[in-house]
């Protein structure tokens, strides 16, 4: 294979400034997931310790490989979006290593709003059991939950994409063979009730797991009967007398080693194949992706540098590499497994457009998972390029981006505007999973572009109606739209959303990708049948 | 040497060596240097043990059990006869003192390396050799040495004698059927138990009393004679750190002899030798009266105790610190040559210490342990020591196998310095360089001792262990220093342990969007079966991919909380330097186990060793269970006798059970207050380690609201 070279010179003003700029930005990115990953806070913490119970990250601690990673996905869910603080929108996902076997952990967090379903907690459920389709990972989930947050019950229950929707997943996910295990370490209430009712395997913690669909209070309010919850729907009463729970649990711990072997006794496999190569790191060093990158997207660099920061021993196998530069496209690997990279460098003409196209046959013929690297403004406009058809040439790329059916992976290194984000297996066309960098933008369009043609459009209107327009009244309008432009196309801002799966450390691309790369083998890759491509 | 061979010189060019272990391998070290050729013996047991794998040639003698074996006179005699052996070389123990052996030597034409039968005839009964020292002019604690056993005589005479007095078998040796009486009342139970060991182990049950010196020192006389009338001694050794009277550590010179006192003492042993014409080496054992004042007396003050006719397992301290090979000595002695060397001719060099290892554990009452050593070796890299400082007889080898049905030593770590001090430091970081793995062993017990003030400050007597058993029993607790170099040790193993190319199956606690992150747990070994110990401590490890040093959290034992910046880098051997806030120190680090079963940490330094159980995440049942409802054998062994009856009410800690392993009793106590539903064996049957030896039924609450009720 061919060694990447590298042309950067650390040393330099710009690389230093880069530099600096984006190690900032990662710095507040690890500021504030590390705010996220205490949950509701000390005290809450503290309370919900007294009671014997563990708190969700330790449970996950003790659910996983001793040292072994966990693919935490959407950390920022919720972040800033409700009037209080629901830091992790009080669930954690990710993906982590059980007995040996890779699978999606739901586990939610009692001390943020009593583990209560907002409408992102539920979002964010959904999103974690898809990518357990998508993967074919066995779900475990720890169950600690108050239920639908009532307040905003119209937002949480009625829709296709609301509550009940995990509940058809447990079912399908079942039924397509993917393990459903249900550890009952808190409250299950009504709906809640189904997450282990519905389970292939259900665990219960003694003196702290119930499950009812109504609690004490409804039951008095319905019946008159006077009973505690734990005689209700304690452990003994599932574990003995309803048999909705299978195993009985001494304690956390103890149900987290019960879950630990029923995984271990799935007899599970992993269905994807792949012509692996041992890994090797990087030749180059991923921490100077910082000053490659940098925070501005208006300062163009190389992305084959950034390539080299990812793929094994920096060898990428470039495809096509005079023709169409503006899109490189290339075979490496990551973490040992092949992959077809396809990463913007410039602006899409539609030379690069058939060139990227092209070369997502040749992965999806290959059974080779894609890696797609944004950073794209979007495609070439103008007379001359609508002409020659850019529009058909690029909706080749969207089909074959669309259709592919091999494992895909996205991660936003830059600006992802307009139809690029389309062309480059934005959220849309469903990467099995999409990271964002700290650094990265995503709107229709640049904001500048926006307030651009905004204003343009209001001097027009302002125009014929005779009046007029200065420079500093203009400049006074567009401003706004900037504003909120960078605001929403802030990475947070989308990741808060589930526009995402996360925002990412650049350094920790390869790492992420190499994980998920991992984590996709469980699935069969799957034969590709592509749509028609207008010629 | 100078001595000129004489004309009725023995001669010799085959030694068989009816021994095992070290001794054996030890003996035959000089034997090949001298030229001569070099038979083992072996039981079915030590087919490919170290002595016979260094061995010339080796004669098979029989089954495992000693006493069809190493103790078969006739067998051994004619393994000497098969393999041409002019000379036996007995070593210790075993046949080493035995009257009848020696003749049947002499029958059979063969050189005994050792002394005349008269002379371990004369020594052999404790009570007969008191009698002749007495008129022989040798100082004697008073004591009972007659022959009439009866009970009621034998405590008449305790109490004449005043308590605390020592009852010990006539014929016994190394411990073995000895007791401390410390009042009337316990007499009669104490004499029994001697009784009971004495004839298993001699098949003499005859007992003498002595009475019992508070504060003594055990300080013996390496003797030397020859067939022309020359004897010399070799200066003396202080083996007073004894357990069980079982010597554990030794010294040469005694530390505090004044010339005078060490000239009185060797007077007095070489006449205790030549009074019987003894011949070879042989050790006079005194004891050296410690309390205050009495060691101010320059004579008078020591007391012979017994002599043993043989080699003694400590004869290298005294080799050390004379330059000369003892068994070199015994060889050309019974080659009918004159002594080496005269008395103005010895003297002392320096210091030297011997640390005896065992395959036991000290933290479970000395049980003996077995197994397969994994690994045997000294790093003396790791610890930066020459050899000319320490000197490791050995009898095992990484591979062996250490059985039930020999004495459990396994190796002496022997040192040499210029002054005690120097040589105490040596062995202390000896100690920390031995890597023994796969069966349990004392040192962790040594090292406590030889770091014990006490120790390096030589207030000796034999009541060191028993005196200071709080400090060197009690846990060390798990300081902070040892648990984080103990976390750090589990995570630059789990950041290495990966079973395939997988990112998954990395250990190294990747994290999104932060430091790597793994949480091991830690405890006390001895509370590794148990879902919570009270010693358990969390440790949460975080360190960033770029850099090298691990952030420790450490939570407990119990409420202690502390946070340390730590780092480790592999030196040679099996020494890692551990930095903890900037403090930077050297030791060796061990996992002991296998793959996932790599649980134990092992941390040794000069200062002592530490053992940590790391706890794997599926290694502790976090459920709560019932008392267990049998009891299993610790180890191989004979029930010795059942102390309760079937279906009799017990509490806990009771005494249900006596069975006895590696010639030691061990009592078997009820795990919860209940009652024994049956035993499965009787007494002297034979178990092996792990077998169910009785059923055991814990009282359960509702019987005891039962009982209430009736």
């Amino acid at each position: 294979m061919a060694m990447l070279d590298t042309a950067i010179n650390p040393r330099s003003e710009d690389f230093v400034a880069r530099d600096a700029a984006m190690r900032a930005e990662v710095g507040k990115l690890n500021e504030l997931t590390d705010a996220i990953r205490r949950g509701g806070g000390d005290k809450a913490r503290s309370r919900h310790e007294s009671r014997g119970k563990l708190f969700v990250r330790d449970r996950i601690d003790h659910l996983i490989d001793e040292g072994s990673p966990f693919l935490e996905l959407s950390a920022l869910a919720a972040h800033g979006v409700y009037d209080s603080d629901v830091p992790a929108a009080g669930l954690v996902t990710g993906i982590g290593r059980i007995s040996g076997v890779e699978c999606v952990i739901v586990a939610n967090d009692a001390t943020v709003k009593g583990g209560t379903y907002f409408p992102l907690t539920v979002k964010k459920h959904l999103r974690a059991q898809e990518v357990a389709r998508k993967h074919r990972l066995p779900c475990v989930y720890l169950v600690d939950s108050g239920g639908a947050f009532l307040p905003r019950q119209d937002e949480v229950f009625p829709d296709r994409d609301h509550f009940g929707r995990i509940f058809y997943n447990q079912a399908t996910l079942s039924a397509e063979g993917i393990p459903q295990i249900a550890v009952v370490m808190g409250s299950c209430t009504a709906g809640g009730a189904y997450v282990p009712a519905m389970a292939d395997e259900s665990i219960i913690v003694r003196e702290q797991g119930t499950i009812f669909l109504g609690g004490p209070p409804l039951v008095k309010a319905a019946t008159g009967e006077t009973i505690s919850a734990e005689d209700l729907g304690g452990a003994d009463v599932h574990a003995k007398i309803s048999g909705v729970a299978d195993h009985y649990a001494d304690n956390d711990a103890h149900a987290l080693q019960l879950a630990r072997r029923c995984v271990a006794r799935l007899n599970w496999q992993k269905r994807g194949r792949l012509a692996m190569q041992p890994p090797r790191p990087p030749a180059l060093d991923p921490a100077e992706l910082y000053g490659i990158v940098g925070t501005d997207l208006k300062k163009p660099f190389d992305v084959r540098e950034v390539i080299a920061r990812i793929v094994d021993g920096s060898d990428f196998d470039e495809f096509k590499r005079y023709y169409g530069d503006t899109l490189v496209t290339g075979f490496a690997h990551i973490h040992g497994h092949p992959v077809g990279i396809v990463a913007n460098n410039g602006v899409l003409f539609s030379e690069s457009a058939v060139k990227g196209a092209h070369f997502i046959e040749l992965c999806a013929q290959r059974g080779i998972p894609l890696v797609f690297l944004q950073n794209i403004t979007g495609f070439m406009v103008g007379s001359k390029y609508e002409h020659e058809g850019i529009a058909k040439h690029g909706a080749k790329l969207v089909t074959a981006v669309a259709c592919a059916r091999v494992p895909k992976f996205t991660v936003l290194i830059g600006g992802s505007f307009g139809a690029g984000n389309y062309g480059m297996c934005g959220r849309a066309f469903e990467p099995n999973l999409l990271f964002m960098w700290p650094n990265a933008r995503i709107s229709v369009m640049g904001g500048e572009q926006a307030a651009g043609v905004l204003s343009q459009v209001k001097r027009e209107q302002l125009e014929r109606a005779g009046e007029s327009w200065t420079a500093e009244q203009e400049e006074a309008f567009k401003q706004p739209t900037r504003e909120q432009y960078e605001h929403q196309g802030h990475p947070y801002y989308a990741s808060a959303r589930l526009w995402d799966d996360g925002v990412i450390d650049p350094a920790q691309t390869r790492d992420v990708l190499g994980l998920s790369l991992a984590a996709a083998m469980n699935a069969e890759i799957e034969e590709t049948r592509f749509g028609v491509f207008r010629m | 040497m100078s001595s000129t061979p004489t004309a009725d010189q023995l001669r010799f060019d085959t030694l068989l060596v009816a021994n095992r272990g070290e001794i054996a391998c030890r003996v035959m070290r000089t034997a090949r240097a001298m030229g001569l050729k070099t038979i083992a013996v072996y039981s079915d047991a030590d087919a490919d043990a170290r002595h016979v794998r260094e061995a010339d040639e080796a004669i098979h003698i029989g089954p495992a059990a000693a006493r069809e074996s190493y103790l078969d006179i006739a067998k051994v005699i004619d393994a000497a006869r098969r393999s041409g052996a002019g000379a036996i070389h007995p070593g210790y123990g075993f046949l080493s003192e035995n009257e009848a052996f020696v003749r049947a030597c002499e029958d059979a034409g063969i050189v005994f390396v050792g002394p005349p039968a008269a002379s371990i005839k004369a020594m052999g009964d404790k009570s007969a050799a008191k009698a002749r020292m007495m008129d022989a002019g040798v100082p004697l604690v008073p004591g009972y040495h007659g022959d009439d056993q009866d009970d009621a005589l034998l405590k008449r005479e305790a109490d004449a004698i005043g308590y605390p007095v020592l009852l010990k078998a006539s014929a016994g040796g190394g411990g073995k059927g000895m007791r401390v009486v410390e009042s009337g009342s316990e007499f009669q139970a104490a004499l029994e138990g001697c009784r009971r060991e004495s004839r298993a182990a001699f098949n003499d049950d005859r007992m003498l009393i002595e009475k019992y010196l508070t504060q003594p020192r055990h300080v013996e006389v390496q003797v030397f004679c020859d067939r022309h009338g020359n004897g010399v001694y070799l200066f003396e050794r202080d083996c007073s750190v004894q357990r069980r009277h079982q010597k554990v550590l030794e010294e040469a010179p005694a530390p505090g002899m004044t010339a005078a006192l060490r000239r009185a003492m060797g007077d007095a042993a070489v006449r205790a030798a030549q009074e019987i014409g003894y011949v070879g080496a042989g050790t006079v054992e005194f004891l050296l009266d410690a309390t205050p004042g009495a060691s101010q007396q320059q004579d008078g003050a020591f007391y012979f105790m017994e002599m043993n006719t043989r080699l003694q397992v400590e004869h290298p301290v005294t080799e050390m610190i004379t330059g000369q090979d003892l068994v070199e000595w015994q060889l050309r002695v019974a080659m009918n040559e004159p002594l080496p060397l005269r008395q103005d001719q010895l003297s002392i060099d320096g210091h030297s210490f011997e640390a005896r290892l065992y395959a036991e554990d000290a933290d479970q009452d000395f049980l003996p342990a077995t197994g397969v050593l994994d690994r045997f070796a000294l790093d003396l890299v790791g610890a930066d020591l020459s050899s000319a400082q320490v000197r490791l007889d050995s009898g095992v080898a990484t591979g062996d196998t250490v059985s039930m049905h020999y004495d459990p030593m396994l190796a002496k770590l022997i040192t040499h310095g210029p002054d005690r001090a120097s040589a105490l430091a040596s062995l202390n970081r000896a100690l920390a360089a031995l890597d023994v793995q796969g069966v349990i062993t004392n040192r962790g017990f040594l090292q406590r001792l030889t770091n014990h003030p006490d120790f390096q400050a030589a207030h000796l007597d034999t009541r060191f262990i028993e005196r200071h058993e709080e400090s060197l029993f009690a846990s060390r607790g798990l300081d902070q220093q040892s648990l984080a170099s103990a976390a750090l040790v589990a995570l630059h193993q789990l950041s290495r342990e990966s079973e395939s190319d997988s990112p998954w199956d990395r250990h190294d606690g990747f994290r999104v969007n932060g430091p790597r992150q793994i949480r091991i747990a830690l405890c006390d070994p001895r509370e590794a079966a148990e879902a919570e110990p009270s010693s358990l401590c969390v440790v949460e490890g975080r360190h960033a991919a770029s850099d090298q040093a691990w952030q420790l959290s450490i939570r407990g034992p119990g409420e202690s909380r502390a946070e340390v910046s730590a780092s480790l880098t592999e030196l040679p051997g099996d020494a890692v330097a551990i930095t903890l806030d900037g403090h930077r120190r050297r030791l060796q680090a061990r996992l002991l186990g296998q793959g996932q079963q790599r649980n134990t940490i092992v941390l040794s330094s000069p200062e002592g060793e530490v053992r940590l159980c790391w706890r794997r995440i599926d290694a502790i049942d976090h459920g709560q269970h019932e008392v267990e409802s049998t009891l299993t054998a610790p180890m191989h062994g004979t029930v010795v006798a059942l102390l309760v009856a079937p279906g009799a009410a017990v509490s806990k800690g009771d005494a249900l059970m006596v069975m006895e392993a590696m010639k030691m009793e061990h009592t078997l106590t009820a795990p919860a207050d209940g009652s024994v539903e049956a035993f499965r064996y009787a007494a002297g049957d034979t178990v092996g380690q792990g077998d169910v030896l009785l059923d055991f039924t814990a009282q359960s609450a509702d019987s005891v609201h039962d009982k209430e009720a009736l």
